[in-house]
C-alpha cells in the first residue's frame, strides 16, 4: 500500500476546518481518519501499514491547558484464545511441561503515543483507560481459576515478549507525531501474519493525567479472491478441500510424468 | 518474491520454497524415495508452523510418486498384491496416526514426539544403512561378489498363517508381516510427515526378500495411497493442509526429481546407498542437537481454545 501523505493531511485539514458545532460538555472534539478501512490479504500480502490523522476541534469555548496535549492511538485485532507453553530440560531434552491458557486477549495490540505511555497518568487512570501495552488486561486460566495475574507473572512477560518479537504486540512511545499543535499522525503497523478481523482503532485525548475526549473507528483486515476462498474451504469443507488438494497432487504428478516421459 | 499462504496465514518467499522443492525432489529422484524426511524439518526451519508443514508435505508427495508409479507401471514393476496387502495395513496405520497427531498438537507434546521419532527412526535406519554400504563399498574394492538373494533362507515370520503368493515379487509370506509393516509406514508417515520410502523399502528387500526395482515400485505405490489418505484426513481433522504451500512444493518437487533421476543413475549403487545413509544420519543428528541444546525461547504461543 502506498501511503499519500499530503492528501491525507489536505483531506485531514479540511476536516478540522469545517468544525461542526460540538456539546457543550467537552470543549474540544476529536475528528480522526484512517487511510485505509480495509485491509486486503492478497496473494502478494506482506504486511502494510495504516496511516491514522487526527485532528483536535476546538468550539471555541476550551479552557486553556497549560499542560498541553497528549494523544494515545490504540489498536486491538480480534480476540482470540490461546495457550503459553514452556519448555524445561528433562532428561536432557527440552520438553513442553507447563502450559497456560489466555482467554479472549487481543490478537494484535499497537500502542502509538506521542511520549511514552507511562508518562501520561496514574498507573490507576492508564490501567483504567488501558493505556499502554502493560496495561491491558491478558486474561488467563490457571487451572480452575480465571484472572490477569501480577505483571511480573513469567508467562504474561513471555506472552508479551513473543507477541512483540512476532511484531503483533507494538508499543511505540514516539509513534504519533503532531504535525500541528492540533493535527497528528500515526501509522499503524500490519505485519503480514496478522489475523483477519476487526481490528478497533481508538484515540483518546489527554491532558493533565485527564481524557478530554475520545474517538473509536476499526480497520478490517480480510482475505480476498482466492485466500479467502481456500480458508473458508479448508475451515468449512475439509474433506472437499482435502479431495481438491489430493486430486492436484495426482494432476500435477500426470502431467510431470508425461512431460518428463523419456521412453 | 512473496506469496502469502492462506491457511499458515504468513506470507513466504516463493523462490525459497520452490527452490526447496526442487532440492529435496532432486534427492528424491536420486535416491527413489519421497524426500518427506528432509522436506518436513526443512520447512520447519524456515518458519512454516510443523502442524501445515506435516499436514502440506504429503500432497507433495502424492504427486512426486505418482509421477514415479506411473513410470514403474508402465514397465510392469509394481506388485498389485503385495501393494493392495501393504495398503490395508497403511490405510488403518495412516488414520491412526493423523488421530495421534491432533491428540499429541491437543496435548502440547507434537513437538517433541514428531522430533523424537525422526531421532530415533531416522538414526536406526540411517545407521543400519551406513554400515551396510561401507560394507558393500569395501567388498566391492576387494573384487568379492555382491551378497546375492538366498531364496531359500526363511525367517521366524514365514512360519505364520495366511500365506499369500506374490509373484511380481517372488516371495510366499503370511499377510500378517506385510500388514504390520504397511500400518507402521502409515502411522509414522502421517505422525512424522514422511511418506516412509526409506522404510519401506529396506524392509522389503532385507525382511521380505522382494527385488529391488519390484521393492521401490511398490513402495511409491504405497506413498501414493497413503499420502493421498493423509492429505484428505488432515483436511478433515486438523484443517492444516495449506494448498498454495502444498502446490508450489509439488511443482519444484516434481521438475527437481526429473534431473535427480539422470543424476542417480550416474552413481554406482551402493555409493547411492552410502549418500542416502550420510543424508538419513545427519538428518536425525540435526533434529537430536535441536532437542537438545537450550532454545533461544523457551515459549511458545500456539492457538488453543479447546485445552482443559
Amino acid at each position: 500500500m502506498k501511503r499519500r501523505p499530503a492528501i491525507a493531511v489536505a483531506f485531514a485539514a479540511a476536516l478540522a476546518a469545517g468544525t461542526p458545532a460540538s456539546s457543550a460538555l467537552a470543549a474540544e472534539r476529536l475528528v480522526t481518519s484512517v487511510s485505509t478501512h480495509r485491509v486486503l490479504i492478497t496473494s502478494n500480502f506482506t504486511g502494510t501499514s495504516a496511516v491514522l490523522f487526527g485532528a483536535i476541534e476546538d468550539d471555541g469555548t476550551t479552557v486553556p491547558r497549560p499542560a498541553g496535549y497528549d494523544v494515545v492511538v490504540t489498536v486491538r485485532g480480534p480476540t482470540e484464545t490461546v495457550v503459553a507453553r514452556r519448555k524445561s530440560r528433562v532428561l536432557g531434552i527440552w520438553v513442553n511441561t507447563e502450559s497456560r491458557q489466555f482467554i479472549d486477549v487481543p490478537s494484535y495490540i499497537a500502542v502509538l503515543s506521542n511520549r511514552p505511555p507511562q508518562e501520561l497518568g496514574a498507573p490507576e487512570f492508564l490501567r483504567r483507560n488501558r493505556i499502554g501495552l502493560a496495561n491491558h488486561t491478558l486474561r488467563q486460566r490457571i487451572g480452575g481459576d480465571f484472572g490477569d495475574v501480577v505483571p511480573q507473572d513469567p508467562f504474561r512477560v513471555a506472552f508479551l515478549r513473543v507477541k512483540m518479537d512476532q511484531g503483533l504486540f507494538h508499543e511505540e512511545p514516539t509513534g504519533l507525531t503532531f504535525i500541528t499543535p492540533r493535527l497528528f499522525r500515526a501509522t499503524v503497523p500490519i505485519p503480514g501474519i496478522a489475523p483477519t478481523g476487526t481490528y478497533e482503532v481508538e484515540t483518546l485525548l489527554l491532558s493533565g493525567g485527564e481524557v478530554i475526549a475520545r474517538e473509536a473507528t476499526a480497520i478490517e483486515v480480510v482475505k480476498t479472491g482466492f485466500e479467502e476462498l481456500f480458508a473458508r474451504a479448508a475451515r468449512d469443507h475439509g474433506f472437499l478441500y482435502g479431495l481438491a488438494t489430493a486430486f492436484l497432487a495426482l494432476g500435477t504428478g500426470i502431467l510431470a510424468n508425461f512431460l518428463f516421459r523419456r521412453e | 518474491m512473496s506469496i502469502y499462504l492462506p491457511i499458515a496465514e504468513l506470507p513466504v518467499n516463493l523462490l525459497l520454497i520452490l527452490g526447496l522443492g526442487v532440492a529435496v525432489g532432486f534427492i528424491s529422484g536420486m535416491f527413489g524415495v519421497g524426500g518427506g524426511f528432509l522436506m518436513t524439518p526443512l520447512l520447519i526451519l524456515v518458519g512454516i508452523p510443523p502442524a501445515i508443514a506435516v499436514a502440506s508435505v504429503p500432497s507433495h508427495m502424492a504427486a512426486s510418486s505418482m509421477s514415479g508409479a506411473m513410470t514403474y507401471w508402465r514397465k510392469r514393476l509394481v506388485d498389485l498384491g503385495l501393494g493392495l496387502v501393504l495398503l490395508s495395513g497403511g490405510l488403518i496405520g495412516t488414520a491412526t496416526g493423523v488421530w495421534v497427531f491432533s491428540l499429541l498438537r491437543y496435548v502440547g507434546q507434537l513437538d517433541l514426539v514428531v522430533g523424537l521419532s525422526y531421532v530415533i527412526l531416522l538414526g536406526i535406519v540411517g545407521g543400519i544403512m551406513l554400515m551396510e554400504s561401507v560394507r558393500a563399498i569395501i567388498r566391492a574394492r576387494k573384487g568379492v561378489p555382491p551378497i546375492v538373494r538366498r531364496p531359500g533362507t526363511h525367517a521366524w515370520f514365514h512360519g505364520l498363517p495366511l500365506k499369500l503368493r506374490f509373484r511380481q515379487s517372488r516371495i510366499y509370506v503370511s499377510a500378517i508381516p506385510v500388514t504390520i509393516i504397511g500400518f507402521g509406514i502409515g502411522f509414522f508417515g502421517a505422525i512424522m510427515g514422511i511418506g516412509g520410502g526409506f522404510l519401506l523399502i529396506p524392509a522389503l528387500i532385507y525382511l521380505m526378500r522382494v527385488p529391488t526395482t519390484v521393492s521401490v515400485a511398490t513402495s511409491l505405490f504405497l506413498t501414493l495411497c497413503t499420502m493421498l489418505l493423509a492429505t484428505v484426513l488432515h483436511a478433515m481433522e486438523n484443517h492444516s493442509v495449506d494448498i498454495v504451500l502444498a502446490l508450489v512444493l509439488m511443482i519444484g518437487g516434481v521438475i527437481g526429481a526429473q534431473f535427480g533421476a539422470r543424476a542417480g543413475q550416474a552413481i554406482r549403487a551402493e555409493q547411492l546407498r552410502l549418500l542416502l545413509a550420510i543424508l538419513v544420519v545427519g538428518v536425525a543428528v540435526r533434529v537430536a542437537i535441536d532437542l537438545v541444546i537450550t532454545p533461544q525461547e523457551l515459549f511458545t504461543i500456539v492457538p488453543g481454545g479447546r485445552l482443559q
